[in-house]
């Protein structure tokens, strides 16, 4: 079997402000195989986009520190977390591209989009001017927009959000990076330029075979895209697993709630939607045990006391919860959870 | 009276005047009534003047054009005395729970602020009417003496909502008051809206932008483009089966939660963006992206007709 583009072990960050350490990231350890789209799920907070952001080594030192013991494996032989920043500048932009949530923000205002693509483009390969820009060309094609060749000389404020999202995925690809990560990609945009992009997105990684990780709290999107789900909760990973294993038979209740939660336009509205009580932990001071226990229906007394391992269901899907254990009650999810809810 | 919607919306129009001879036509001819008691949710993407709307109704912008009935009574034509006891009648729910209360001030005086201006209550009263609210929010009395920074973004949203309910409206104007939230959360509030409209016999005009949870809270749904309702439907048969073009593919866009479903499903995904409403595509406004368009579309705006009883549609095809 071919290795794995990246393999992420033990991860851990904290940020050291004035009141104290924040914990946001607290153990996650996963694979990313080659052409596959891993999803991370879960709400603000969670850590899921510090994971992400780390991946690149994109938060600042200080106040961020990726602690002892963390690993993050790179193609087999780059230890993200021990590189220099210059070394670390050869990676970026280069092996891995990164899509931004807000494509308003995230582009320089002063430069033309033209010259924005083939930056990246300039710093990693050794191509002239011309060669660049005939490249930045030919990927705003690729990213579907019209008139590329009068594209490349317009600034970001003539574009609108959908373009400009266009523009980032465009600049990510420039180099054919192994891997592309994607934070919040469709949150800014309306529903259905929302569509547009995860089909682009969706119809690029079938070209290039690109490895992609999608950053995002939408389960339909989710559902769209990825071959694989990460679901996170207060900077650990609860539950992990392929795509239709955690839609249709998800094994942790973070999952059961996050799944229920979500209006469905077939669903009937008489009835009341699930809703999770309570608001994720302080990660200041995050809870002995699982951290979920405060606001788990089905909380016993170890899962205030210890931690749960994760728990293998079956061979790549797994779930950190106590239920899991040989001695625990059997509980069963849900209704509404599990099953092909149309037959 | 019994019969009389509380809400008349006739062809209400507000225009903001850009300078350089330019108009935004935020809102262009509104027509719609919401009835006693029931939630009636309006829908766009950005731009589209949903919120515009939603403000013009309750005053807090002028209308350029057309009438607001509350009640039977024009809102836009009441003076003085009269507009207090509107604003009794009908109050808002904002977007941004940030924002949209005041840091300086404890919960507490927040909510009862509107309790002191109406002159409802008073000392040991007012308290327990604070109380009362807090604990009809999920909230308890406790949290009165706290400042909203330290509540999370679902408790900011219910001391919103108290606030909004202190001087006990028949009305209420939510505009967008779950898209800052967490969806665990969003499920939260909207399960709170539908209890104390309830209990306290509410009527709402829910403006949001996700289809799927406005379906969830509304009884009936009106579809907005470029200024002008495109649909009004009950919230069943606008999913089951819409009228317009532009409701089918906005329906059609949204991501189903179920993978499989997800896969055997014909989407609709439409090419280009929303015109500029400074300059509005002539005819019908979906016309650029619509794809049955035919050349009457860009020669005259078709009517907003019942095409069933209760089911109002905008189109030529139709």
């Amino acid at each position: 079997m071919a290795k794995p583009v990246l393999e992420v072990k033990d991860l851990r960050v904290s940020f050291k402000m004035y009141a104290g350490e924040v914990q946001a990231v607290r153990g996650v350890s996963f694979n990313l195989n080659k052409g596959e789209v891993l999803a991370i799920v879960g709400e603000s907070g969670c850590g899921k986009s510090v994971t992400a952001q780390t991946l690149m080594r994109l938060v600042p030192t200080p106040p961020s520190y990726i602690k002892e013991g963390s690993s993050i494996l790179f193609d087999g032989k780059l230890e993200i977390t021990e590189l220099t920043e210059k070394k670390m500048e050869q990676v970026r932009g280069a092996e891995i591209g990164m899509i931004f949530q807000d494509p308003m923000t995230s582009l320089n205002p002063t430069m033309t989009i033209g010259a924005q693509i083939s930056e990246g483009i300039l710093k990693h390969q050794k191509v002239g001017k011309t060669e660049a820009m005939k490249r930045a060309t030919e990927l705003l094609t690729l990213v579907g927009m019209s008139n590329p060749e009068e594209r490349v000389h317009q600034y970001p404020h003539e574009l609108s959000g959908g373009m400009r999202q266009r523009v980032m995925i465009a600049i990510a690809l420039a180099c054919n990076p192994k891997l592309l990560i994607a934070d919040e990609p469709t949150t800014a945009l309306d529903v259905t330029i929302q569509a547009q992009i995860v089909d682009l997105l969706r119809d690029i990684q079938k070209k290039t075979d690109t490895s992609i990780i999608i950053i995002t709290h939408d389960l339909g999107v989710v559902a769209e895209i990825a071959h694989r789900v990460l679901v996170m909760y207060a900077g650990k990973v609860v539950e992990q697993g392929p795509l239709n294993d955690i839609f249709y038979n998800p094994r942790h209740p973070y999952t059961w709630g996050l799944l229920r939660s979500v209006p469905r336009l077939d669903s009937d509205n008489s009835k009341e939607l699930e809703s999770i009580p309570g608001s994720p932990p302080d990660l200041y001071a995050p809870p002995v045990g699982c951290a979920f226990a405060a606001r788990c229906p089905y909380a016993m007394e170890i899962c205030k006391e210890k931690d749960p391992a994760h728990f293998d269901v079956s061979d790549n899907h797994s779930s950190a919860c106590w239920l899991m254990h040989p001695d625990a009650p059997k509980v069963e999810p849900p209704v509404g959870i599990g099953g092909h809810a149309h037959g | 009276m019994a019969d009389r919607p509380i809400l008349e919306v006739q062809n209400l129009q507000k225009h903001f005047n850009l300078g350089n001879n330019k108009i935004l036509k935020a809102v262009d001819g509104l027509n719609f009534s919401i009835n006693r008691g029931e939630t009636f949710g309006l829908v766009g993407e950005s731009g589209c003047g949903k919120s515009t709307a939603g403000r013009t109704i309750i005053r807090l912008y002028e209308a350029t054009g057309g009438k607001v009935l509350f009640n039977g009574e024009d809102i836009h034509a009441m003076q003085g005395k009269d507009r207090q006891k509107l604003t009794r009648n009908m109050q808002m729910v904002f977007q941004d729970p940030y924002a949209s209360l005041n840091p300086r001030m404890t919960v507490g005086k927040i909510i009862a602020e509107g309790i002191e201006i109406n002159g409802l209550y008073s000392g040991k009263q007012k308290k327990e009417r604070v109380n009362q609210l807090l604990r009809d929010v999920g909230l308890n009395e406790e949290h009165a003496g706290r400042f909203p920074h330290e509540f999370s973004g679902g408790q900011r949203q219910r001391i919103g909502i108290a606030r909004a309910l202190a001087i006990e409206p028949q009305f209420i104007i939510a505009d967008e008051p779950i898209s800052a939230l967490d969806v665990s959360v969003q499920a939260q509030v909207v399960n709170l809206f539908k209890k104390l409209q309830k209990e306290h016999g509410l009527t709402y005009l829910f403006i949001a932008h996700d289809l799927a949870m406005v379906k969830h809270i509304s009884d009936r749904i009106g579809v907005m483009y470029l200024g002008k309702l495109v649909e009004v439907a009950t919230s069943d048969k606008l999913n089951a089966k819409p009228l317009h073009p532009y409701t089918q593919s906005l329906l059609s866009a949204i991501p189903l939660p179920d993978p499989e479903a997800q896969k055997q499903r014909q989407r609709i995904i439409l090419q280009g963006e929303i015109p500029s409403p400074v300059n509005p595509p002539s005819g019908c406004p979906f016309r650029t992206r619509c794809p049955h368009a035919m050349p009457e579309c860009a020669a005259t705006m078709p009517p907003f007709k019942e095409v069933e009883p209760g089911h109002f549609a905008a189109c030529h095809l139709l």
